[in-house]
């Protein structure tokens, strides 16, 4: 039963980057699964995101009409911390697919760090905006294939 | 000592240390979000709205995370903590209240930009030596609470950080506006660094540090910024104005509080 949960969770996507699931954002902590009711224990990504709500009803309904649960709690917990080294691969890659270039691996608080650009891979890029659109993202510029871009912030508790 | 739920809390004096603690945390970070975003559309450029737009809804977000374990605590919906009490119930400093500026955010706004930088940086700086002393907390929802705002207030710090010695290192009338800045924001910093009437017992409880020890901590962070920029070390600071732990505030505060409060007070049953 519970990977059928993973399953349905996978269909439920960041509301502002569509391209990617809350699973592979690594955004899911833990799945309980009780005689009448279905317990999922989210880990928010950034605290002031408005998106955070609407994630919260999406897997409910999702849960609801996918599984037939009458009956779904979806909890957010700080604990463990949700980092950006939790997204998945396939996370990494669904982020370039929208056009944003996923945060670097293993971050911990260098005032540097490289970023590719999503669209050509190049590695000649420059931070424009270390803040963007969104809590989770910077705007960048790709000097080789000229385009703008955003980027994943990298968030890490070794900071 | 680890408390790991409002249930496992031993007696009422723990609970009105926590409680006093999360109010001033909460308000603190909940009025200078308000102040910030009175701010945008009219930043020095489009960049600075972007980021420091960004940063005040991160720290709204920090805000909310506090009034959320107030309300676990039975002290009533985040929503009602944030809009419904009245000025002599908030607990922020009295600093941190103080208007943008001459004028107001919709008519002929004369806010002051090295205003800003002064007092977000030096807020920063002391939300870091709080956060991170608050990581070793005794009540562990609040000290989980502190390891996830500190990966956010990283970038904040960051951005205050190269503000202000930009500013202050620059030529022309940047260093002398930052100066009367520095003053104004110093003269009253002790009531962003003041725990308050129950101060003791926070830190007997272990719930935080004692307020002497963030002190010093918070002129070590500055310490390096400040030599590079010779400016004098260590800052002086007071608190004329009052004491926001104590319920203390000034005309700036009922201001604030009547706009920001003016939509949910049209119906505060609604539901959003």
């Amino acid at each position: 039963m519970s990977e059928t949960i993973w399953n349905v969770l996978h269909t439920v996507k960041d509301p502002e980057i569509d391209s990617i699931s809350i699973v592979d954002l690594g955004m899911v902590n833990r799945i309980g699964e009780g005689d009448d009711i279905l317990t999922i224990e989210l880990l928010p990504t950034f605290m002031g995101c408005p998106a955070l709500d609407i994630i919260k009803s999406n897997v409910v309904t999702a849960c609801k009409e996918q599984l037939g649960k009458e009956s779904v709690d979806v909890k957010f917990v700080y604990d463990p911390p949700w980092t950006s080294s939790r997204l998945t691969e396939k996370g990494r890659e669904s982020l370039k697919e929208f056009g944003i270039a996923p945060p670097p691996r293993d971050f911990k608080g260098e005032e540097d760090w490289q970023i590719h650009c999503p669209y050509c891979d190049s590695p000649y890029t420059s931070m424009e905006n270390l803040f963007g659109p969104t809590a989770c993202r910077s705007i960048l510029y790709c000097k080789q294939c000229k385009n703008p871009f955003e980027a994943m912030k990298p968030i890490s508790t070794m900071v | 000592m680890i408390i790991k739920s409002p249930e496992e809390m031993p007696n009422d004096q723990y609970k009105k240390a926590v409680l006093d603690l999360l109010y001033q945390l909460a308000d603190d970070d909940f009025i200078l979000a308000y102040r910030g975003s009175e701010w945008l559309g009219l930043a020095p450029h489009i960049e600075e709205d972007v980021a420091y737009s960004s940063i005040n809804q991160d720290t709204m977000g920090h805000a909310t995370m506090y009034y959320q374990l107030l309300e676990e605590l039975g002290e009533g919906s985040a929503d009602s903590l944030a809009h419904a009490r009245t000025p002599s119930e908030r607990r922020n400093a009295i600093l941190l209240e103080e208007v943008n500026g001459p004028g107001d955010y919709l008519t002929e706004p004369r806010y002051d930009w090295a205003f800003a930088v002064v007092r977000h940086y030096f807020y920063s700086v002391a939300k870091k030596v709080r956060i991170d002393s608050l990581k070793n907390s005794s009540y562990e929802p609040l000290a989980q609470l502190a390891i996830k705002i500190n990966t956010e207030l990283y970038y904040h710090l960051l951005h205050w950080k190269t503000w202000f010695l930009q500013l202050v290192n620059a030529g022309g009338e940047a260093p002398v506006r930052m100066k009367e800045a520095m003053d104004r924001v110093l003269d009253e910093f002790q009531g962003v660094l003041s725990l308050g009437p129950s101060g003791k017992e926070m830190e007997a409880m272990g719930l935080i540090e004692g307020e002497e020890n963030l002190k010093k901590r918070w002129e070590l962070a500055l310490k390096p910024v400040f030599q590079a920029s010779n400016l004098s070390f260590p800052p002086k600071i007071d608190m004329k104005k009052g004491d926001g732990r104590k319920g203390e505030h000034t005309a700036d505060l009922n201001q604030a509080l009547s706009t920001l409060s003016e939509v949910y007070n049209t119906d505060p049953a609604a539901t959003w």
